[in-house]
Protein backbone atom coordinates (compact mmCIF):
# COMPACT_ATOMS: atom_id res chain seq x y z
CA UNK A 1 0.00 0.00 0.00
CA UNK A 2 1.10 3.78 -0.03
CA UNK A 3 2.14 5.37 2.86
CA UNK A 4 -0.35 8.22 4.93
CA UNK A 5 0.13 11.51 4.24
CA UNK A 6 2.14 13.71 6.31
CA UNK A 7 4.43 16.65 6.21
CA UNK A 8 8.87 16.36 5.99
CA UNK A 9 11.35 18.48 7.31
CA UNK A 10 14.93 17.95 7.18
CA UNK A 11 16.54 19.46 9.85
CA UNK A 12 20.54 20.47 9.51
CA UNK A 13 21.65 20.34 13.04
CA UNK A 14 20.32 18.75 16.02
CA UNK A 15 19.06 22.07 17.76
CA UNK A 16 16.55 22.25 14.70
CA UNK A 17 15.94 18.97 14.81
CA UNK A 18 14.74 19.17 18.60
CA UNK A 19 12.63 22.26 17.93
CA UNK A 20 10.89 19.73 15.02
CA UNK A 21 9.96 17.05 17.11
CA UNK A 22 8.50 19.40 19.75
CA UNK A 23 5.44 19.55 17.29
CA UNK A 24 2.73 17.32 17.59
CA UNK A 25 2.61 14.06 15.52
CA UNK A 26 6.12 14.71 14.96
CA UNK A 27 8.32 10.84 14.70
CA UNK A 28 11.76 10.46 13.98
CA UNK A 29 12.44 9.21 10.51
CA UNK A 30 16.64 7.98 10.02
CA UNK A 31 17.26 4.88 7.49
CA UNK A 32 13.35 4.56 7.59
CA UNK A 33 13.94 0.47 6.86
CA UNK A 34 11.11 -0.38 9.32
CA UNK A 35 9.35 2.83 9.73
CA UNK A 36 8.45 3.34 6.14
CA UNK A 37 7.07 -0.27 5.44
CA UNK A 38 4.85 0.58 8.98
CA UNK A 39 3.82 3.84 6.96
CA UNK A 40 2.98 1.82 3.85
CA UNK A 41 1.01 -0.63 6.07
CA UNK A 42 -0.69 1.96 7.75
CA UNK A 43 0.21 0.79 11.05
CA UNK A 44 1.78 4.04 11.68
CA UNK A 45 0.23 7.97 10.50
CA UNK A 46 2.88 10.56 11.78
CA UNK A 47 2.07 13.76 11.35
CA UNK A 48 5.61 15.06 10.26
CA UNK A 49 8.59 13.21 9.73
CA UNK A 50 11.82 14.74 11.24
CA UNK A 51 14.64 13.24 8.85
CA UNK A 52 17.36 13.19 10.79
CA UNK A 53 20.06 11.59 8.40
CA UNK A 54 21.14 15.33 7.34
CA UNK A 55 23.55 15.53 10.73
CA UNK A 56 26.38 14.09 9.17
CA UNK A 57 28.17 14.09 13.06
CA UNK A 58 25.82 11.22 13.86
CA UNK A 59 27.71 8.81 11.28
CA UNK A 60 31.32 8.51 12.52
CA UNK A 61 32.76 5.16 13.96
CA UNK A 62 35.70 6.04 16.26
CA UNK A 63 37.70 3.82 18.40
CA UNK A 64 39.52 4.84 21.62
CA UNK A 65 40.76 3.41 24.37
CA UNK A 66 39.04 0.12 23.64
CA UNK A 67 35.53 1.48 23.24
CA UNK A 68 34.17 2.00 19.82
CA UNK A 69 31.63 4.99 19.64
CA UNK A 70 29.51 4.49 16.90
CA UNK A 71 27.23 7.34 15.40
CA UNK A 72 23.29 6.81 15.65
CA UNK A 73 23.55 7.19 11.63
CA UNK A 74 26.05 4.68 10.65
CA UNK A 75 24.11 2.33 8.48
CA UNK A 76 24.56 -1.33 8.87
CA UNK A 77 26.70 -1.29 5.72
CA UNK A 78 29.20 1.33 6.99
CA UNK A 79 29.27 -1.17 10.36
CA UNK A 80 29.72 -3.96 8.65
CA UNK A 81 32.84 -2.58 6.23
CA UNK A 82 34.76 -1.07 9.15
CA UNK A 83 38.00 -1.72 10.27
CA UNK A 84 37.44 -0.09 13.53
CA UNK A 85 34.39 -2.80 14.27
CA UNK A 86 36.15 -5.48 12.86
CA UNK A 87 38.97 -5.25 15.23
CA UNK A 88 37.34 -4.53 18.40
CA UNK A 89 33.52 -5.66 18.22
CA UNK A 90 33.34 -8.96 15.76
CA UNK A 91 30.45 -9.66 17.75
CA UNK A 92 28.77 -6.42 15.80
CA UNK A 93 30.57 -7.50 12.29
CA UNK A 94 29.33 -11.09 12.67
CA UNK A 95 25.74 -9.65 13.61
CA UNK A 96 25.24 -7.15 11.11
CA UNK A 97 25.45 -9.65 8.29
CA UNK A 98 22.28 -11.30 9.90
CA UNK A 99 20.16 -7.88 9.40
CA UNK A 100 17.89 -8.32 6.29
CA UNK A 101 19.62 -7.78 2.81
CA UNK A 102 21.78 -5.88 1.52
CA UNK A 103 19.86 -3.45 -0.31
CA UNK A 104 18.66 -2.89 3.37
CA UNK A 105 21.61 -2.62 5.34
CA UNK A 106 23.07 -0.13 2.79
CA UNK A 107 19.60 2.28 4.40
CA UNK A 108 19.10 0.82 7.63
CA UNK A 109 20.95 2.37 10.75
CA UNK A 110 22.50 1.44 13.97
CA UNK A 111 20.31 3.98 15.84
CA UNK A 112 17.52 3.09 14.35
CA UNK A 113 17.43 -0.33 15.36
CA UNK A 114 18.00 0.17 18.83
CA UNK A 115 15.88 2.98 18.93
CA UNK A 116 13.16 0.72 17.72
CA UNK A 117 14.15 -1.97 19.89
CA UNK A 118 12.31 -4.97 18.05
CA UNK A 119 12.67 -8.04 19.76
CA UNK A 120 14.18 -10.11 17.43
CA UNK A 121 16.61 -7.56 16.40
CA UNK A 122 20.34 -8.31 16.48
CA UNK A 123 21.77 -5.24 17.81
CA UNK A 124 20.00 -4.45 20.80
CA UNK A 125 21.14 -7.63 21.84
CA UNK A 126 24.68 -6.86 20.85
CA UNK A 127 24.53 -3.62 23.06
CA UNK A 128 23.01 -5.87 26.04
CA UNK A 129 25.86 -8.26 25.80
CA UNK A 130 28.73 -5.98 25.36
CA UNK A 131 27.37 -4.18 27.97
CA UNK A 132 26.58 -0.37 25.52
CA UNK A 133 26.49 2.77 26.54
CA UNK A 134 23.43 4.32 24.41
CA UNK A 135 24.31 8.39 24.02
CA UNK A 136 20.62 10.22 23.90
CA UNK A 137 20.36 13.67 23.50
CA UNK A 138 17.70 16.13 24.22
CA UNK A 139 17.16 19.64 24.49
CA UNK A 140 18.41 19.74 28.11
CA UNK A 141 21.82 18.04 27.37
CA UNK A 142 22.95 14.17 27.12
CA UNK A 143 22.79 11.57 28.86
CA UNK A 144 23.94 8.27 28.93
CA UNK A 145 22.11 5.51 29.49
CA UNK A 146 23.37 1.58 29.98
CA UNK A 147 21.97 -0.82 27.84
CA UNK A 148 20.64 -2.76 30.54
CA UNK A 149 18.32 0.24 31.31
CA UNK A 150 17.28 0.99 28.16
CA UNK A 151 14.93 -1.41 26.42
CA UNK A 152 12.01 -1.43 28.69
CA UNK A 153 9.57 -3.49 26.95
CA UNK A 154 7.89 -4.63 23.21
CA UNK A 155 9.55 -1.78 21.01
CA UNK A 156 9.41 0.50 23.94
CA UNK A 157 12.76 2.18 25.62
CA UNK A 158 14.13 5.06 27.71
CA UNK A 159 13.86 7.54 25.17
CA UNK A 160 11.60 10.59 26.31
CA UNK A 161 10.11 12.90 24.04
CA UNK A 162 11.78 14.84 21.81
CA UNK A 163 15.23 12.97 22.40
CA UNK A 164 17.40 11.00 20.02
CA UNK A 165 19.49 8.37 20.49
CA UNK A 166 22.82 9.49 18.71
CA UNK A 167 24.96 6.91 19.12
CA UNK A 168 26.14 3.85 21.47
CA UNK A 169 29.75 3.07 23.05
CA UNK A 170 30.72 -0.93 22.65
CA UNK A 171 33.59 -1.54 24.77
CA UNK A 172 35.41 -4.36 23.31
CA UNK A 173 35.33 -8.16 24.80
CA UNK A 174 38.01 -10.60 24.99
CA UNK A 175 35.49 -13.41 23.15
CA UNK A 176 32.30 -13.08 21.54
CA UNK A 177 30.12 -15.42 19.76
CA UNK A 178 27.09 -14.42 17.42
CA UNK A 179 24.37 -17.01 16.64
CA UNK A 180 21.20 -16.95 14.38
CA UNK A 181 18.41 -19.27 13.47
CA UNK A 182 16.50 -18.17 10.66
CA UNK A 183 14.37 -19.96 8.22
CA UNK A 184 15.87 -18.12 5.49
CA UNK A 185 18.89 -15.63 5.21
CA UNK A 186 17.97 -12.54 6.21
CA UNK A 187 14.56 -13.25 7.81
CA UNK A 188 13.99 -12.19 11.36
CA UNK A 189 15.27 -14.55 13.48
CA UNK A 190 13.59 -17.81 15.13
CA UNK A 191 15.77 -17.14 18.19
CA UNK A 192 19.49 -15.76 18.51
CA UNK A 193 21.92 -15.23 20.98
CA UNK A 194 24.77 -12.79 21.38
CA UNK A 195 27.36 -13.49 23.96
CA UNK A 196 30.48 -12.03 24.86
CA UNK A 197 33.40 -13.21 27.57
CA UNK A 198 35.72 -10.63 29.92
CA UNK A 199 37.66 -12.71 31.77
CA UNK A 200 35.75 -15.06 33.16
CA UNK A 201 32.69 -12.95 32.76
CA UNK A 202 30.30 -14.71 30.21
CA UNK A 203 27.34 -11.92 29.35
CA UNK A 204 24.47 -13.68 27.04
CA UNK A 205 22.02 -12.08 26.02
CA UNK A 206 19.06 -13.42 23.90
CA UNK A 207 16.95 -12.46 20.90
CA UNK A 208 12.93 -13.55 19.83
CA UNK A 209 12.63 -14.95 22.89
CA UNK A 210 10.84 -12.32 24.78
CA UNK A 211 9.31 -8.66 24.59
CA UNK A 212 12.81 -7.28 25.21
CA UNK A 213 16.55 -9.16 24.59
CA UNK A 214 17.10 -11.07 27.82
CA UNK A 215 20.58 -10.74 29.30
CA UNK A 216 21.86 -13.68 31.53
CA UNK A 217 24.83 -13.52 32.94
CA UNK A 218 25.64 -17.48 34.02
CA UNK A 219 28.79 -19.01 35.55
CA UNK A 220 27.95 -22.74 34.46
CA UNK A 221 26.41 -23.71 31.10
CA UNK A 222 23.90 -25.48 33.57
CA UNK A 223 23.60 -21.77 34.75
CA UNK A 224 22.95 -20.47 31.69
CA UNK A 225 20.22 -23.63 30.69
CA UNK A 226 18.32 -22.99 34.01
CA UNK A 227 18.37 -19.18 33.64
CA UNK A 228 16.73 -19.36 29.96
CA UNK A 229 13.05 -18.10 30.43
CA UNK A 230 10.70 -19.75 29.00
CA UNK A 231 10.22 -17.80 25.19
CA UNK A 232 7.22 -16.24 24.01
CA UNK A 233 6.11 -18.47 20.75
CA UNK A 234 5.37 -16.99 17.22
CA UNK A 235 2.89 -17.86 14.60
CA UNK A 236 5.78 -20.92 13.43
CA UNK A 237 7.39 -21.76 16.36
CA UNK A 238 5.77 -22.81 20.06
CA UNK A 239 7.48 -22.14 23.06
CA UNK A 240 8.73 -25.23 23.58
CA UNK A 241 10.65 -25.69 19.82
CA UNK A 242 11.75 -22.26 20.81
CA UNK A 243 13.40 -23.19 23.99
CA UNK A 244 14.73 -26.03 22.83
CA UNK A 245 16.17 -23.78 20.23
CA UNK A 246 17.45 -21.48 21.93
CA UNK A 247 19.18 -24.24 24.51
CA UNK A 248 21.19 -25.41 21.52
CA UNK A 249 22.44 -22.35 20.53
CA UNK A 250 23.85 -21.77 24.30
CA UNK A 251 25.72 -25.00 23.82
CA UNK A 252 27.38 -23.78 20.42
CA UNK A 253 27.90 -20.37 22.00
CA UNK A 254 29.40 -21.74 25.43
CA UNK A 255 32.57 -23.69 24.06
CA UNK A 256 33.34 -20.49 22.06
CA UNK A 257 33.17 -17.99 25.18
CA UNK B 1 -3.34 21.13 0.51
CA UNK B 2 -0.62 18.41 1.02
CA UNK B 3 2.80 19.85 1.67
CA UNK B 4 4.55 19.76 -1.69
CA UNK B 5 8.80 19.83 -1.79
CA UNK B 6 10.91 20.67 -4.68
CA UNK B 7 13.67 17.76 -5.15
CA UNK B 8 16.40 17.96 -7.63
CA UNK B 9 18.41 15.02 -8.34
CA UNK B 10 20.68 13.23 -11.16
CA UNK B 11 18.68 9.88 -12.94
CA UNK B 12 20.14 7.91 -15.52
CA UNK B 13 23.01 10.52 -15.76
CA UNK B 14 20.36 13.72 -16.48
CA UNK B 15 19.45 16.29 -13.62
CA UNK B 16 15.77 16.45 -12.93
CA UNK B 17 13.52 18.51 -11.00
CA UNK B 18 10.05 17.87 -9.70
CA UNK B 19 7.85 18.81 -6.89
CA UNK B 20 6.51 16.05 -4.74
CA UNK B 21 4.47 14.91 -1.80
CA UNK B 22 6.36 13.66 1.18
CA UNK B 23 4.45 10.27 1.24
CA UNK B 24 5.69 9.16 -2.57
CA UNK B 25 7.94 6.50 -2.79
CA UNK B 26 11.01 6.97 -4.96
CA UNK B 27 9.69 4.22 -6.94
CA UNK B 28 6.46 5.85 -7.09
CA UNK B 29 8.56 8.94 -8.43
CA UNK B 30 10.49 6.70 -11.08
CA UNK B 31 7.34 5.26 -12.75
CA UNK B 32 5.04 7.51 -11.95
CA UNK B 33 6.73 10.77 -13.02
CA UNK B 34 9.36 10.12 -15.00
CA UNK B 35 7.67 6.99 -17.07
CA UNK B 36 10.55 4.74 -15.88
CA UNK B 37 8.32 1.62 -15.03
CA UNK B 38 11.25 -0.98 -15.78
CA UNK B 39 11.54 -0.73 -11.72
CA UNK B 40 8.88 -3.25 -10.61
CA UNK B 41 6.41 -2.88 -7.69
CA UNK B 42 5.77 -5.96 -5.64
CA UNK B 43 5.15 -5.90 -2.12
CA UNK B 44 5.59 -2.38 -1.49
CA UNK B 45 7.05 -3.27 2.14
CA UNK B 46 10.74 -4.29 1.48
CA UNK B 47 10.76 -8.32 1.16
CA UNK B 48 10.67 -8.78 -2.51
CA UNK B 49 13.18 -6.54 -4.22
CA UNK B 50 11.75 -6.26 -7.18
CA UNK B 51 11.87 -2.22 -7.33
CA UNK B 52 15.62 -2.58 -6.11
CA UNK B 53 17.28 0.53 -7.80
CA UNK B 54 20.85 2.19 -7.15
CA UNK B 55 21.23 5.37 -5.24
CA UNK B 56 24.80 7.13 -5.05
CA UNK B 57 25.88 4.14 -6.20
CA UNK B 58 24.61 1.38 -3.40
CA UNK B 59 21.65 -0.47 -3.95
CA UNK B 60 18.33 0.33 -2.23
CA UNK B 61 14.90 -1.05 -1.89
CA UNK B 62 12.69 1.94 -4.09
CA UNK B 63 9.61 1.10 -1.89
CA UNK B 64 11.66 1.92 1.18
CA UNK B 65 13.02 5.36 0.26
CA UNK B 66 10.59 8.29 -0.13
CA UNK B 67 11.28 10.93 -3.09
CA UNK B 68 11.74 13.64 -1.04
CA UNK B 69 14.46 11.23 0.68
CA UNK B 70 16.62 11.10 -2.82
CA UNK B 71 16.66 14.95 -3.09
CA UNK B 72 20.36 15.57 -4.24
CA UNK B 73 20.84 12.36 -4.87
CA UNK B 74 22.44 10.07 -8.05
CA UNK B 75 19.75 7.45 -8.85
CA UNK B 76 20.64 4.57 -11.05
CA UNK B 77 17.77 2.76 -12.18
CA UNK B 78 17.44 -0.73 -14.84
CA UNK B 79 16.64 1.83 -17.79
CA UNK B 80 19.78 3.62 -16.94
CA UNK B 81 22.08 1.02 -16.43
CA UNK B 82 21.12 -1.17 -19.81
CA UNK B 83 21.20 1.58 -21.61
CA UNK B 84 24.94 2.36 -20.69
CA UNK B 85 25.76 -1.42 -21.40
CA UNK B 86 26.89 -2.30 -17.73
CA UNK B 87 24.33 -5.14 -17.08
CA UNK B 88 25.20 -6.26 -21.04
CA UNK B 89 26.95 -9.11 -19.74
CA UNK B 90 24.56 -10.31 -17.03
CA UNK B 91 21.47 -9.72 -19.44
CA UNK B 92 23.34 -12.17 -21.89
CA UNK B 93 23.63 -14.36 -19.39
CA UNK B 94 20.16 -14.57 -17.91
CA UNK B 95 19.18 -15.36 -21.53
CA UNK B 96 21.19 -17.78 -22.24
CA UNK B 97 20.75 -19.49 -18.65
CA UNK B 98 17.07 -19.11 -18.93
CA UNK B 99 17.56 -16.84 -15.68
CA UNK B 100 13.74 -15.49 -15.76
CA UNK B 101 10.21 -16.83 -16.96
CA UNK B 102 7.74 -14.12 -16.03
CA UNK B 103 10.15 -11.49 -15.87
CA UNK B 104 8.26 -9.72 -13.02
CA UNK B 105 11.48 -9.53 -10.33
CA UNK B 106 14.33 -9.36 -13.14
CA UNK B 107 14.95 -6.09 -12.87
CA UNK B 108 15.77 -5.94 -9.32
CA UNK B 109 17.50 -9.41 -9.67
CA UNK B 110 19.78 -7.63 -12.26
CA UNK B 111 20.22 -4.59 -9.85
CA UNK B 112 20.96 -7.01 -7.28
CA UNK B 113 23.34 -8.92 -9.01
CA UNK B 114 25.03 -6.45 -10.52
CA UNK B 115 25.88 -5.04 -6.80
CA UNK B 116 28.16 -8.22 -6.62
CA UNK B 117 29.75 -8.08 -10.18
CA UNK B 118 30.79 -4.94 -9.10
CA UNK B 119 32.73 -6.08 -6.03
CA UNK B 120 35.09 -7.74 -7.84
CA UNK B 121 34.54 -10.87 -5.67
CA UNK B 122 34.66 -14.40 -6.94
CA UNK B 123 32.33 -15.21 -4.65
CA UNK B 124 30.82 -18.95 -4.37
CA UNK B 125 26.87 -19.74 -5.05
CA UNK B 126 26.30 -19.42 -1.31
CA UNK B 127 27.85 -15.68 -1.45
CA UNK B 128 25.63 -15.37 -4.73
CA UNK B 129 22.72 -16.81 -2.91
CA UNK B 130 23.44 -14.75 -0.30
CA UNK B 131 23.75 -11.44 -1.97
CA UNK B 132 20.31 -12.22 -4.04
CA UNK B 133 18.36 -13.51 -0.56
CA UNK B 134 16.37 -9.77 -0.93
CA UNK B 135 14.96 -10.55 -3.90
CA UNK B 136 12.07 -13.29 -5.15
CA UNK B 137 11.76 -14.96 -7.65
CA UNK B 138 8.43 -17.28 -7.71
CA UNK B 139 9.39 -18.72 -11.07
CA UNK B 140 12.16 -20.24 -11.62
CA UNK B 141 13.73 -21.43 -8.49
CA UNK B 142 16.91 -19.47 -8.58
CA UNK B 143 19.30 -22.24 -9.91
CA UNK B 144 19.54 -20.74 -13.48
CA UNK B 145 19.56 -17.29 -11.61
CA UNK B 146 22.56 -18.59 -9.34
CA UNK B 147 23.89 -19.90 -12.49
CA UNK B 148 23.83 -16.86 -14.48
CA UNK B 149 25.31 -14.69 -12.08
CA UNK B 150 28.42 -17.23 -11.69
CA UNK B 151 28.93 -17.47 -15.18
CA UNK B 152 29.60 -13.37 -14.92
CA UNK B 153 31.53 -13.35 -12.05
CA UNK B 154 33.88 -15.74 -12.80
CA UNK B 155 34.12 -15.14 -16.25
Amino acid sequence: MKAPSFAYAKPRSLTEAFDLLERPGAKILAGGQSLIPALNMRLSSPELLVDITGLKDLSKIEARDGVVRIGALCTHTMVERSPEVREHLPLIADAVAHIAHPAIRNRGTLGGSLALADPNAELPACALALDAVLVVAGKKGERRVPAAGFFKALFETDLGPGEILVGAEFPKAAKSVFLELARRQGDYAIVGLAGTSRGGDKRIAFFGVAATPILIKPRSLDEAKKALPMPNGDLYNSPATKRHLAGVLLERAWTRL
Amino acid sequence: MDQTLVVTLMVNGTQVTRSVQPRQHLVDFLRDELGLTGSHIGCEHGVCGACTLRVNGEIVRGCLMLAVQANGCRVDTIEGLSDSKELAKLQKAFHEKNALQCGFCTPGMLMAAQDLVRLNRKPTREEIRSHISGNYCRCTGYQAIVDAIEEVVNG
